[in-house]
C-alpha cells in the first residue's frame, strides 16, 4: 500500500500514467483487430530509415515538444501563456524560406544564400518576436495573454507579406534534411532531443531554474532578494520565441515550403496543453520540464492513435477533447482530494471492521 | 452542553506531513466572552482556527456549535459563516475598490422586486450598521479610502451583521496603532455585551490583559490549559506558552554605549529621497551600530530604509558606502555592497512560498553569486542545516515548503537568507512582528550579536521597548520626513515625545 502511494505521489506519475494509458489503448486496438499485440512498439527499418508508430509520434511531436520547453519557462516565470508561438512559427518559416528563395520567388531548387544563414535568419526573427513579447510583459507589465495576442494575430500576416503573398517552395535537398532524415533517424527527433538536452543541462548547471521559479512564485520578494525579476521574465519569452523559430523551420522543411496559413496553426494550444498535462500549474511557479515534454508527446500520441484507429481528421479533435478532459480531471486538485478522502474512508471502514 | 456555551471543540487532532500540528486539543467558548488563544509560533493557534473555519480538515475530534444538533464539520469558510462562525484576519479580506456598503453586503445584497440590487436600501442599512457601532463614515466611499484600522472594523461589522455567534479575530491589531487598537477594543466590548463569543488571537500580551476574560494556551500542538484571566498573571502566561521561565528581556543589552569614529563609517546618506514616500534625509551608520527608525505607522520609517537599499530608487542625494560613492539602481547593487533587507511584509516581499526552506535560505546568496555559479547542492544543504540549527527553525525537513511553516519560523528563514550572504549592513524591518515572545528575544539577542561582530544594522519596530533594548541611536520620522535623532538618554519618554513632535533635536 505504501509503495503504491510512493509511486502515485511522484511528480511525474500522472504525465507518465497518461502516456501509458494512450499506449494501452493502442495495444487493445491491435489485439482487437487481430494485429500483433505490440504493433505500436514495433520499430523496423524500411527504405533505410526507421519506421513505426512510435517513431512517427516522436517525429511528429518534435515541434510541440520544442514549443513546450519555452512555454514551460514562460508559464513558470510570468504565470501567463505565450499564445503567439504558432504564429511566430509561421513567421519564422516564411522568413527562412524567403531568405533561401529570394524575395518574390515562389519556387526554387537552388538556395539564394547559404542554408545556415536562412535558417538562422528565421530563428533570429522569432527571437525578436519573443523579445517583443518579453518586453511588453516584463517591462511594461502588460498581461501575457494580451501582450502575446498582438503577435498571435500579426505574425502570420507579416510572414505572408514577407513572402509577397505567395507560398514559397524551397525544393532543395539540404533544406529538406531538417524535416527529413539524418541517416536513418528522422532529423526533427534529433533536433528536439538536442533542444531538450541543452535546456536540461542549463537548468541543471546554472541557477536559472531556481531564478525562474522564484520569480514566478513571488516577483517582488525575488527582487528584494537580489534577482532582476523583469530580466528573467524577458529571457523566458526570448527562449520561447527561439523555440518557436526552431519549430517553424522544422515545420517548413517538412513540406519544403512556407505555407503561412497552415504552419503552426493551433500549435500554441497544444504547447499550452503540454505544459498542463505535464502537471505544471498555469498559475506559474514550480515547473517540471520533463512533465511538459512527456505531455507534448502524449498529445501527439493521442493524435496519431486516433488516425491509426481510423478516426477521420475532421472528427479527431472531438475525441482529443474527450481524452484531454479525462486527463485534466484526473490531475485536478479537487479530484485528487476526493480520491484521497475516499481511500481514507475506505481505510477507516476497514479499520472499524477489524476493531 | 452548558447553556452558556456557544462553541466546544473536543480532541481536535490534525497532522501535517512530519509534524503533529494539533494533538487532541479542547477549546470552549462561552457567550459574551472574549477568549484569548495564546501560544508561540507553531503552537497550533492558526491551525486550530483553520480547523474550525473549514480551511483545514481535522482527522479526529468533534466540534459542537450552539443551536446545531450533532457534531459540526465545516468544509469552507462560507460553510462556517452559515453556521455563525465568522473570521477577521490580520490582512483585510475585503475588496478595496468597492464601496463600504458594497463590502458589507457583498454576496447578500438586498434586492428590489425586480431582482436587481436595491442600492438605496443597501446604503441605508449600511449607515445603520455603522451608526450602531459608533462609526460615522461615508459608506458610499471606496473601502481603500479608509485606514487599515477602519477597514478591519468594517470587516468585523460585516461579520457581526451576518448573525455570527462566534467571531474569530486573528491578529487583528498587528498593523494598528495604539489609538486604533483602543477603538477596536471598544467595538469588541460592544459585541461582547451583545452576547457574541469572541476568539482573540494576538501576540501582544498587554492587549490580552486589556480585553480578555479567559485564556487558552497551546504549546506544540497540545493544550496547556484554560484559565480565567485573573488566575494567570503575565509571567505565568509567558511561562505557560514557552514551557519554561524565560530570561529577563531587559537584561540583554550591555549598558555602556559605544563610541564611533569616522573610520567606522559604513553608510553615509546625504539628501536621499523618493518622491511621495520619503523626503530628503541624512543618515550615518557606523560599524557595530544599531540604528532604530521610529515613528508612527506610515511615517516613512520603512520607506527610508528601502531607499538606502534600492528597493525604491533614490531620486535625489548621494549615498556613500564605506567611504566610496555608490550607485544603487536595484537591490542586487546594494547586496553587492554588502547590504541586506528583511522587509516588513513577509508574505508579499519575504518568502517564496512554493520553494523549500533550503531554496529560500540560499536564494540571496545565489543571486549574489550570479546565475552561472550555481551553489553545489552539498553546500546548499550545509548552509540550510547550519541555519536551521543556529536559528532553531522548526521545520519537518529542509525540503519542506516554506509556506507550510508558521509565521515566526518563516521569518527566521528569511533572516537566515540574509545571514548566509554575510552582510556588513543589515536592515531589519519589523523582524519581530507576529512573532512569539521567545523568538522575539532570540532575534533581539541576534541583533546585538551581529552588532558586536562589527556589522551595522537598521532596526525598525512598532514596539519602542524593543528598540530601546537593541538600538544605540534612534532616528525619528514623522509624515515622511526624518525629524531628528536621539543618541543620548534613550528612554520611552524621550522617544515618545520625539514621535509626537514635542521635543528632541528639532
Amino acid at each position: 500500500m505504501s509503495n503504491v502511494k510512493k509511486i502515485t505521489g511522484m511528480r511525474l506519475f500522472l504525465p507518465i500514467f497518461c502516456m501509458v494509458l494512450v499506449m494501452a489503448v493502442n495495444i487493445l486496438y491491435d489485439v482487437a483487430s487481430g494485429n500483433f499485440a505490440l504493433n505500436f512498439f514495433t520499430i523496423s527499418i524500411r527504405n533505410g530509415v526507421l519506421y513505426g508508430r512510435l517513431i512517427d509520434i516522436l517525429n511528429r511531436g518534435s515541434e510541440i515538444a520544442i514549443l513546450a520547453i519555452g512555454m514551460t519557462l514562460v508559464v513558470s516565470a510570468s504565470a501567463g501563456t505565450d499564445i503567439s508561438v504558432g504564429s511566430v512559427m509561421s513567421l519564422a518559416a516564411s522568413f527562412c524560406c524567403m531568405l533561401l528563395a529570394g524575395y518574390g520567388v515562389s519556387s526554387t531548387t537552388d538556395l539564394a544564400m547559404p542554408l545556415i544563414a536562412g535558417v538562422l535568419g528565421g530563428i533570429l526573427l522569432a527571437c525578436v518576436c519573443g523579445a517583443f513579447n518579453g518586453f511588453l510583459v516584463a517591462y511594461l507589465n502588460v498581461q501575457p495573454m494580451v501582450a502575446t495576442l498582438i503577435l498571435y494575430s500579426a505574425a502570420r500576416a507579416i510572414g505572408l507579406l514577407l513572402c509577397n503573398n505567395l507560398i514559397v517552395y524551397v525544393r532543395e535537398d539540404s533544406f529538406k534534411t531538417i524535416g527529413g532524415y539524418l541517416g536513418f533517424i528522422p532529423t526533427p527527433i534529433v533536433i528536439a532531443a538536442v533542444c531538450v538536452v541543452i535546456v536540461a543541462v542549463i537548468l541543471k548547471k546554472t541557477a536559472l531554474g531556481l531564478y525562474i521559479q522564484s520569480v514566478g512564485i513571488n516577483k517582488r520578494a525575488s527582487r528584494i532578494a537580489g534577482l532582476n525579476s523583469s530580466r528573467i521574465i524577458f529571457l523566458c519569452y526570448v527562449v520561447c520565441g527561439l523555440g518557436a523559430g526552431i519549430a517553424g523551420v522544422v515545420a517548413a522543411s517538412r513540406i519544403s515550403s512556407a505555407d503561412s496559413n497552415n504552419i503552426g496553426l493551433n500549435y500554441e494550444l497544444d504547447a499550452i496543453l503540454s505544459v498542463a498535462l505535464g502537471g505544471n500549474s498555469l498559475g506559474g511557479g514550480k515547473f517540471n520540464l520533463a512533465g511538459s515534454i512527456i505531455g507534448a508527446y502524449t498529445i501527439q500520441a493521442i493524435t496519431t492513435t486516433l488516425y491509426a484507429l481510423g478516426v477521420s481528421s475532421d472528427v479527431a479533435p472531438v475525441y482529443k477533447a474527450i481524452i484531454v478532459i479525462i486527463i485534466v480531471t484526473i490531475q485536478a486538485p479537487p479530484f485528487k482530494a476526493y480520491m484521497k478522502k475516499r481511500s481514507a474512508k475506505k481505510a477507516l471502514a476497514k479499520g472499524g471492521a477489524a476493531a | 452542553m452548558d447553556n452558556n456555551v456557544v462553541l466546544t471543540m473536543r480532541g481536535i487532532t490534525m497532522t501535517f506531513p512530519g509534524v503533529k500540528a494539533l494533538d487532541g486539543v479542547d477549546f470552549t467558548l462561552r457567550k459574551g466572552e472574549i477568549h484569548a488563544l495564546m501560544g508561540e509560533n507553531g503552537a497550533g493557534k492558526s491551525t486550530l482556527i483553520k480547523c474550525l473555519t473549514g480551511i483545514n480538515a481535522f482527522e479526529a475530534g468533534e466540534i459542537h456549535v450552539d443551536g446545531i444538533n450533532g457534531p459540526v464539520v465545516n468544509h469552507s469558510t462560507l460553510d462556517a459563516q452559515k453556521k455563525g462562525i465568522s473570521t477577521v484576519y490580520q490582512e483585510v479580506n475585503l475588496c478595496p475598490n468597492l464601496s463600504v456598503a458594497e463590502n458589507l453586503f457583498i454576496g447578500r445584497e438586498p434586492k428590489t422586486k425586480l431582482g436587481t440590487i436595491d442600492w438605496k436600501a443597501m446604503v441605508k442599512r449600511s449607515e445603520q450598521i455603522m451608526k450602531d457601532l459608533d462609526m460615522n463614515i461615508d459608506v458610499t466611499q471606496n473601502l481603500e479610502e479608509y485606514s487599515l484600522a477602519l477597514q478591519q472594523m468594517i470587516a468585523i461589522a460585516r461579520a457581526v451583521d451576518m448573525d455570527c455567534k462566534v467571531l474569530i479575530l486573528d491578529e487583528p491589531t498587528s498593523s494598528l496603532d495604539d489609538h486604533e487598537v483602543e477603538k477596536l477594543f471598544k467595538l469588541m466590548n460592544q459585541l461582547k455585551d451583545k452576547g457574541v463569543g469572541i476568539i482573540f488571537v494576538t501576540h501582544f500580551l498587554e492587549q490580552v490583559y486589556a480585553v480578555c476574560d479567559r485564556i487558552t494556551v497551546l504549546r506544540n500542538g497540545q493544550l496547556v490549559g484554560e484559565y480565567p484571566i485573573a488566575d494567570l498573571p503575565r509571567v505565568k502566561l509567558v511561562a505557560a506558552m514557552m514551557g519554561k521561565d524565560f530570561d529577563d528581556l531587559a537584561a540583554i543589552k550591555s549598558e555602556e554605549s559605544p563610541t564611533f569614529t569616522d573610520a567606522d563609517l559604513l553608510i553615509d546618506a546625504k539628501g536621499l529621497s523618493h518622491k511621495g514616500t520619503i523626503k530628503p534625509f541624512d543618515l550615518q551608520i557606523h560599524k557595530g551600530e544599531v540604528v532604530g527608525l521610529t515613528g508612527l505607522l506610515g511615517s516613512g520609517r520603512s520607506e527610508l530604509a528601502r531607499v538606502i537599499y534600492g528597493a525604491d530608487k533614490n531620486q535625489t542625494g548621494t549615498l556613500k558606502v564605506k567611504g566610496t560613492e555608490a550607485k544603487i539602481g536595484a537591490p542586487i547593487d546594494a547586496m553587492n555592497l554588502g547590504m541586506g533587507l528583511l522587509p516588513d511584509d513577509r508574505k508579499a516581499e519575504g518568502i517564496i512560498g512554493d520553494l523549500s526552506v533550503r531554496e529560500n535560505i540560499i536564494l540571496a546568496l545565489q543571486a549574489k553569486r550570479g546565475i552561472f555559479k550555481l551553489l553545489p547542492m552539498k553546500e546548499q544543504i550545509e548552509l540550510a542545516d547550519k541555519y536551521i540549527e543556529m536559528l532553531q527553525i522548526k521545520t519537518a525537513s529542509r525540503e519542506t515548503l516554506i509556506k507550510q511553516l508558521s509565521g515566526g519560523n518563516q521569518q527566521k528563514v528569511i533572516l537566515a537568507r540574509w545571514l548566509a550572504t554575510d552582510p556588513d549592513f543589515l536592515i531589519l524591518d519589523e523582524p519581530t512582528r507576529g512573532i512569539d515572545v521567545g523568538t522575539k528575544t532570540e532575534i533581539q539577542k541576534l541583533v546585538l550579536k551581529l552588532a558586536k561582530e562589527g556589522k551595522g544594522l537598521i532596526f525598525i519596530s512598532s514596539e519602542i521597548e524593543e528598540m530601546l533594548r537593541t538600538c544605540t541611536k534612534m532616528a525619528v520620522l514623522r509624515d515622511g520626513q526624518k525629524v531628528g535623532e536621539i543618541t543620548e538618554s534613550l528612554t520611552q519618554e524621550t522617544v515618545m515625545k520625539a514621535i509626537a513632535g514635542g521635543g528632541a533635536n528639532e
